[in-house]
């Protein structure tokens, strides 16, 4: 700890921002010891810093609260500290390896941002029916249970916050359940890079249904305790019924969508109102509840995940239906498809031996084919699409621009995390510093995907 | 690099040359459109410096002409148009790929915005944020702000795209019409040096304060460590040849 002696004259930080005391825990009293009355006494303000190392500002997150005894008078939101330049980089890379840049940017919703960017590459190249329907229902699976997965580590971290351990490892044990799935489907339990233009880089391992059936035997099993848990918590609900208010005007406003927009009572879904992916043709509901206020929020996510397992339901029967021989996961387009499947060899993953005997032995255009696919990427016609989708947050889109070239010229996210969070300072002004913690788990805002 | 600056491809795209389509969009004309275009790219793979041996040394790749869409743009697009009107204020529409585009002249678009959002025929309630795009080779309009409204009441989007001059790199700011282009704009102002002439507080937001430059522009070195490999320095990956 370091209490800055008040030197003789003003210094130049001491005119322009006031006294400055650096306090890093269990020393306050020492430091209320030295302090002269008159500075909290003349109704001087406390600025506090509140990250962006804090554990409960959900990452790298920097609020600068102005404090009148308890009571927050402003919110002042400070980001950019995870700030990676993905945008940037995606334009030196091809349209294919743009996958693995931006399911990094949301890390806790890949497959959403994955999805987007796809489905924006796929509208330029004007391939959009022509995604094989296998790739399609595989898309919906893996994005509702992303949204699960997403929702339970914004849930139990929430829970966490307000003081209760077993929420959060409640919530972690069944996201951990879906990571192995994840595992199992992609083999990485994020930045999966698994939704690639055109459809999926591969097709679902052998057994892969037989472990989503368990799932669906002890998901909404665990997703019932968790609500046994929270629901009529009278902890929880003093600290978050009522706290964190905003309406839908307010929502519009800010452009806030997703849960938080659902919690003011609008049924605002683009997976009913504008779908994609084929989301038209299955059966699920979109939950609401017109409380505006935190509880609202948890309320709208819990209900949703009921919803997903629905869907991830009806689409492991639709898999199921399917045989599997002769169902492609990728569009049947040389000029677009990735021309090799990948398999799992003594040495590692890699491109699969029928493949690899084909191009260096049989067909030397096949080689040319496979090295100019891979290293020079496929071109996509010049113009600007945005195909947004629902993610766990809210609207998630990706303006994609592209100048006829094999790189994208521009691609720009929209991420439901960084407008949601605009909405801090309307949630915490007026209110206690305490309501502070419950308002920022509401807006569920992953830092990943505000800086980008 | 080429650079295709705007919407180009309607009559190529997906659905094809629309029956009844003017005569602008005929194939005929368009390869006359291309070859009148500027070329923006000689040769392949970015070799200038070695004698090509790759056969595209004679290679000369056309900037895509702009395109500007005729009437009827189908849909709901021509709901929008009739009920927005204001033909002085809009330069070109582009309808592509499913997606209506306003090209909006700057010192309109505050107006153009309040409209679409107030109109109970329009009601654009939402605003999902700003877009910036460099477009090097677009002399006089090289900066580009995409807005990207969406209507809940009547489920419709639209898009709106605003022009500057990097030597002129002003657009009057969104945020009094809709208040979440606040955050947006800022990180526009952040990466391509856009300034929006009314902002409440245009800093940056992403990078730090004291950054000097603006990195998403086209025209900002990516810089690098240089790689030195057996007496072989490897360029940052903009100086790299490439196939674009």
């Amino acid at each position: 700890m370091s209490i800055p002696q008040a030197p003789a004259g003003v210094t130049d930080s001491e005119a322009t921002e006031g006294r400055i005391y650096t306090v890093s825990g269990d020393d306050w009293d020492e430091l209320h010891s030295t302090l002269e009355t008159e500075d909290f006494v003349s109704g001087g303000q406390l600025v506090i810093n509140m990250g962006p190392q804090h554990p409960s500002t959900h990452g790298v997150l920097r609020l600068i609260l102005t404090l009148d005894g308890e009571t927050v008078t402003e919110t002042r939101a400070s980001i950019g500290y995870l700030h990676t330049g993905i945008e940037k980089n995606m334009e030196y890379r091809t349209w294919t390896q743009g996958v693995t840049f931006c399911t990094r940017m949301d890390y806790l919703m890949p497959f959403f941002n994955e999805a987007t960017y796809c489905l924006g590459v796929e509208r330029l190249l004007g391939i959009e029916d022509k995604i094989p329907e296998r790739a399609q229902i595989i898309r919906v699976m893996l994005m509702e249970f992303n949204r699960i997965s997403s929702h339970l580590q914004g849930i139990g971290p929430m829970g966490m916050e307000l003081g209760a351990t077993t929420i959060f490892l409640q919530g972690l044990r069944l996201r951990e359940r879906i990571l192995d799935l994840y595992e199992l489907i992609t083999g990485l339990r994020m930045n999966h890079a698994y939704i690639r233009p055109g459809g999926l880089v591969q097709d679902l391992p052998p057994g892969t249904l037989e472990k989503v059936r368990e799932f669906l035997g002890y998901g909404p099993k665990l997703l019932g305790d968790l609500r046994k848990l929270i629901d009529a918590n009278p902890v929880f609900i003093g600290r978050t019924k009522g706290v964190a208010y905003l309406d839908l005007a307010g929502c519009m406003a800010l452009g806030v969508t997703g849960p938080m927009l659902r919690a003011t009572g609008l049924p605002w879904d683009l997976r009913k109102s504008q779908p994609y992916c084929g989301y038209e043709t299955y059966e699920f509901n979109v939950p609401t509840v017109d409380t505006c206020d935190a509880y609202g929020r948890y309320l709208v996510r819990m209900d949703e995940m009921d919803e997903s397992i629905k869907i991830i339901k009806q689409c492991a029967d639709r898999l199921a239906a399917r045989r599997s021989a002769d169902d492609p996961v990728m569009i049947r387009d040389a000029k677009i498809g990735w021309p090799a499947q990948l398999s799992l060899g003594p040495d590692g993953l890699g491109p699969s031996p029928e493949h690899i005997a084909h191009i260096m032995g049989q067909s030397m255009e096949a080689l040319i084919h496979h090295f100019k696919i891979i290293t020079e990427g496929f071109r996509v016609p010049a113009g600007q699409a945005y195909v947004p989708v629902e993610s766990a947050r809210g609207e998630l889109g990706a303006h994609v621009v592209s100048d006829g070239g094999t790189r994208p010229y521009r691609v720009h996210f929209r991420d439901p995390s960084f407008t949601n969070l605009q909405s801090i300072a309307a949630l915490c002004e007026g209110g206690m510093v305490a309501d502070v913690i419950p308002a920022i788990a509401s807006i569920d805002p992953v830092m990943g995907g505000v800086d980008r | 690099m080429t650079a295709g600056p705007e919407e180009t491809h309607g009559a190529e795209g997906p659905q094809g040359p629309a029956p009844g389509e003017a005569d602008g969009q005929l194939p005929a004309r368009r390869g006359r459109d291309r070859l009148e275009a500027p070329v923006v790219r000689t040769g392949m793979f970015g070799v200038h410096d070695t004698p090509d041996t790759s056969g595209y040394g004679r290679l000369r790749v056309h900037r895509t002409p702009a395109l500007s869409s005729p009437r009827p743009y189908g849909g709901y697009f021509d709901t929008i148009a009739d009920a927005l009107g204001m033909e002085e204020a809009i330069y070109r529409v582009v309808a592509d790929r499913g997606e209506l585009t306003f090209y909006v002249k700057r010192e309109r678009l505050t107006e153009v915005a309040a409209k679409l959002r107030d109109d109970p025929a329009l009601a654009f309630e939402l605003c999902t944020g700003v877009s910036g795009v460099h477009y090097l080779e677009d002399t006089g309009a090289e900066l580009h702000a995409v807005y990207h409204l969406a209507s809940i009441t009547h489920n419709r989007r639209v898009r709106l795209e605003v022009t500057a001059p990097d030597a002129d790199p002003h657009i009057p700011s969104l945020v009094g019409v809709y208040p979440t282009c606040n955050w947006h704009e800022r990180e526009t102002w952040d990466f391509f040096g856009l300034i929006f002439d009314g902002h409440p507080a245009l800093t940056r937001i992403q990078m730090p304060d004291d950054w000097k430059g603006h990195p998403q522009r086209k025209d900002y070195p990516l810089g690098g460590i240089p790689v030195e490999y057996r007496g072989a320095t490897i360029p940052p990956p903009d100086e790299r040849r490439n196939y674009s």
